[in-house]
């Protein structure tokens, strides 16, 4: 792979992250004259406006998951192994943010981060994750290009311990939980039939799409893009026609560990209290998201963003209509309904075996 | 899953193999095992502070595990990563069995075993009690309900290949762990568990909290005497029949199925064996320590795959080897040690082993002893590194040695002095 792409001239590429793709959609803050909670005084049974209430909540968590799980899905689509480790990238986005948060002085009692604080702390962590992303790719997983997938898989478990381990350091993030500062301001942006909109919801559904539809566009309008759909279906033939398959892996590293580190920071933001790095919550959270890359469809972008989505509603309708102690139960119970009914997931192809 | 070089060694060495088969067939290994269960129980756990005999009791079960996970992913090659959950149903039943069976039985839980399962400076005169059938009855249903649970686990298998296979048995450990997780609180009263009575009592299993109180029968006894029988298992299935079509299943499915091998019904088979055996070590376990849920998540199936693959994937020695290994290194890292005599011995018979190809792996110990030695002078305590060390040194294993230890060879084939291809292992 590496060797015969050297006498070819690779075609350029350029790197696509500008924040130009990534602005925030500006909101109108209500202010008391013209709200528009006046203008939809209607009732609804509690009932239904308790289905609405949760079935937002669910979108909201659902797009979280949907942006972790596009890394998990992206990497099997030109890797084809499990990147256990992606779950890990999201903590560190979450734990990143806050650092960074920590060194311009934004946490604390009587901090007052200013209003960009998060448009900054996004783009930092995801900064950071990506250039991590890069180095785990090129250092862990590039030596074993060629090996069983069972190696890769048990490296990826090295570097998942690796970074749970290290991350617990004490001049890293130590052991101790930590709190999130408030970064956006905690209102309801409008009720409507007695469901709160929340800004932060807002907030994390807008940046979530578009960053789904900022790499839509890398996949489907760039160079780049076609490099990584070329390597995901053939990376050898990718290869001879002069796709740097290498660099098109690392990229892809690079763009996954990016958007789980946003997918990490809009969780910073939406709980606030940042369990320490090994805790069972981000690896459970991880493993979700890959549930959710599955049953969409694993390699398939369309599917990890529905199967995000479908995750989220199903975990936050079980819990509260079933019960919430059952969370993981239902998500488990789902990928195992769904491997058994149609095992490519609902947007994948499947692959005949060849002798 | 690969297209070089099936099975050379087999092929090649039949003569051996049907040697080893009969030595394997007789009542001489068994006996061995057993004696060597007794001698380290009552002539070395003496000797040993509890640390230690912990140590040995966790390396114990560690091996069954290992060894049992082998079957699945070494002999078979299905990617099974849901391994803690069928240790889990072990652990529990055979937890809940004993705990429950000797309230209902004796009316008490104290600990009211013989000779074979007293724990250190314990003396009791009887030899094999009622506590002690409580006890091995535990394991064996812990056994039993863990083979059913492999049975259904290992059903998908029909249908799913690889990954998706892989991704089954996870969600499977992690819906065990859940379901543990939620469970009534345990019955800690023994006036209430008289009046619960059996059938009432099953579900009552601990919750988030745990499963206490259980008696600690497991000796390093009875953990060695499972040993012993796993190793009987996994060393006389690798050499029948039906481990030569597990093996052929797991370097080519299609091709196997294409010579009349029944592939379902062998992984399923697979599956049930190596369920068992992890219920067993559940069962030891249980009665080593408190049972939590979280004690079996997907971690616990993590350390035992990576047992497996440093060992070798089908390498019954290397498994061995590797589970003592893993047990042991995190608590070595507690408190480094100097490690260059280890290294330079392991040098000299890496060079007497392996002449002219031994040049590689001295220069990557001797920078390894160095970096170890100059970090130990540097940094002094390095003891709350050793998780990130213990990571470092999995990933540089996968990248320097992807073949683990022996690759699909035994330690043994090494003395025989066979030729081995230099890449000898296959996935």
């Amino acid at each position: 792979m590496e060797g015969s792409t050297s006498q070819i001239r690779p075609p350029s590429f350029a790197l696509p992250v500008s924040p130009s793709q990534f602005r925030l959609p500006s909101f109108a803050f209500p202010n008391d004259s013209l709200s528009p909670r006046d203008c939809f005084e209607f009732n609804l049974p509690p009932s239904v406006t308790k289905l609405l209430q949760t079935l937002l909540d669910g979108f909201s968590v659902g797009s979280l998951y949907a942006l972790v799980a596009l890394g998990y899905t992206m990497v099997y689509g030109v890797l084809r192994f499990i990147n256990f480790a992606h779950g890990d990238v999201f903590m560190l986005g979450a734990w990143v943010s806050w650092m960074i948060a920590k060194w311009l002085t934004w946490t604390g009692p009587d901090a007052s981060p200013p209003w960009f604080a998060a448009i900054v702390l996004l783009f930092g962590s995801m900064l950071v994750c990506g250039t991590l992303g890069y180095l785990i790719e090129r250092f862990a997983y590039r030596p074993l290009r060629k090996s069983p997938r069972l190696n890769v898989l048990i490296t990826a478990i090295g570097v998942s311990l690796f970074i749970q381990n290290a991350g617990q350091l004490n001049f890293i993030f130590g052991t101790d939980p930590q709190k999130m500062p408030q970064l956006l301001p905690d209102v309801t942006l409008f009720t409507l039939a007695g469901v709160n909109f929340e800004l932060i919801d807002a907030i994390i559904v807008s940046t979530a799409i578009a960053l789904m539809v900022a790499l839509q566009w890398l996949v489907y309008g760039t160079k780049l893009g076609l490099g990584m759909r070329a390597v995901s279906h053939d990376p050898q033939t990718a290869a001879l026609m002069g796709v740097p398959v290498d660099r098109v892996i690392s990229l892809t590293f690079v763009i996954g560990s990016a958007l789980a580190a946003g997918a990490g920071l809009l969780f910073a933001l939406e709980y606030r209290n940042l369990q320490q790095p090994a805790a069972a919550t981000w690896v459970l959270f991880g493993l979700k998201a890959f549930v959710a890359a599955v049953v969409g469809g694993i390699g398939s972008m369309k599917g990890a963003m529905v199967g995000g989505l479908i995750i989220g509603l199903l975990e936050t309708v079980c819990s509260a209509y079933v019960s919430p102690q059952f969370r993981e139960v239902y998500v488990f119970v789902l990928l195992i309904i769904v491997l058994l009914v149609k095992p490519s997931g609902i947007f994948g192809k499947m692959e005949t075996e060849k002798v | 899953m690969s297209e070089q070089a099936p099975l050379q060694p087999d092929l090649a060495n039949s003569a051996n193999v049907t040697v080893t088969t009969a030595a394997g067939r007789s009542a001489l290994f068994p006996l061995i095992g057993l004696a060597v269960a007794f001698v380290l129980h009552r002539f070395i756990a003496p000797m040993l502070s509890p640390y230690h005999a912990g140590l040995a009791l966790d390396i114990g079960v560690n091996i069954i595990l290992a060894v049992s996970l082998t079957i699945v992913n070494g002999y078979t090659g299905q990617f099974s990563i849901g391994h803690a959950g069928f240790m889990a149903i072990g652990a529990y039943t055979a937890g809940a069995t004993t705990y429950y069976g000797s309230i209902l039985f004796m009316g008490h839980y104290d600990f009211a075993g013989g000779i074979l399962s007293a724990p250190i400076g314990m003396e009791t005169t009887s030899f094999f009690t009622g506590g002690d059938s409580l006890f091995l009855a535990g394991c064996i249903m812990g056994g039993i309900m863990a083979a059913l649970a492999g049975l259904i686990v290992g059903l998908p298998s029909i249908r799913l290949r690889g990954d998706y296979l892989a991704i089954v048995t996870l969600g499977f450990g992690e819906i065990m762990r859940v379901l543990l997780e939620q469970s009534p609180e345990q019955i800690l009263s023994i006036e209430q568990v008289k009046q619960t009575g059996f059938p009432g009592v099953v579900p009552h299993l601990g919750g988030a909290i745990g499963f206490g109180r259980i008696p600690q029968y497991a000796s390093l006894f009875w953990v060695y005497a499972f040993v012993t029988l796993t190793l009987i298992v996994a060393y006389r299935l690798k050499f029948s029949s039906h481990g030569r079509a597990l093996l052929a299943i797991r370097e080519n499915e299609v091709a196997a199925g294409a010579m009349g091998v029944p592939i379902t019904r062998y992984k399923v088979i697979a599956f049930v064996i190596a369920a068992a055996l992890a219920g067993l070590a559940g069962g030891l376990f249980a009665h080593q320590v408190r049972l939590i849920p979280s004690t079996f998540g997907f971690q616990k199936s993590f350390d035992v795959l990576i047992m497996v693959v440093l060992g070798g994937l089908g390498s019954i020695s290397g498994s061995i080897i590797a589970a003592a290994i893993v047990t042991l290194l995190p608590e070595v890292l507690r408190d480094p040690p100097s490690i260059w005599p280890v290294m330079l011995g392991l040098i000299v018979v890496l060079a007497i082993v392996r002449r002219k190809r031994a040049i590689r792996p001295t220069i990557i110990l001797a920078l390894v002893t160095i970096a170890w030695e100059v970090l130990r002078a540097v940094v002094g305590d390095l003891s709350p590194y050793r998780m990130v060390m213990f990571a470092l040194a999995l990933i540089l294993m996968m990248i320097l040695r992807p073949q683990g230890f022996f690759g699909i060879h035994e330690i043994w084939d090494y003395w025989k002095r066979k030729k081995i291809a230099a890449n000898g292992a296959r996935p």
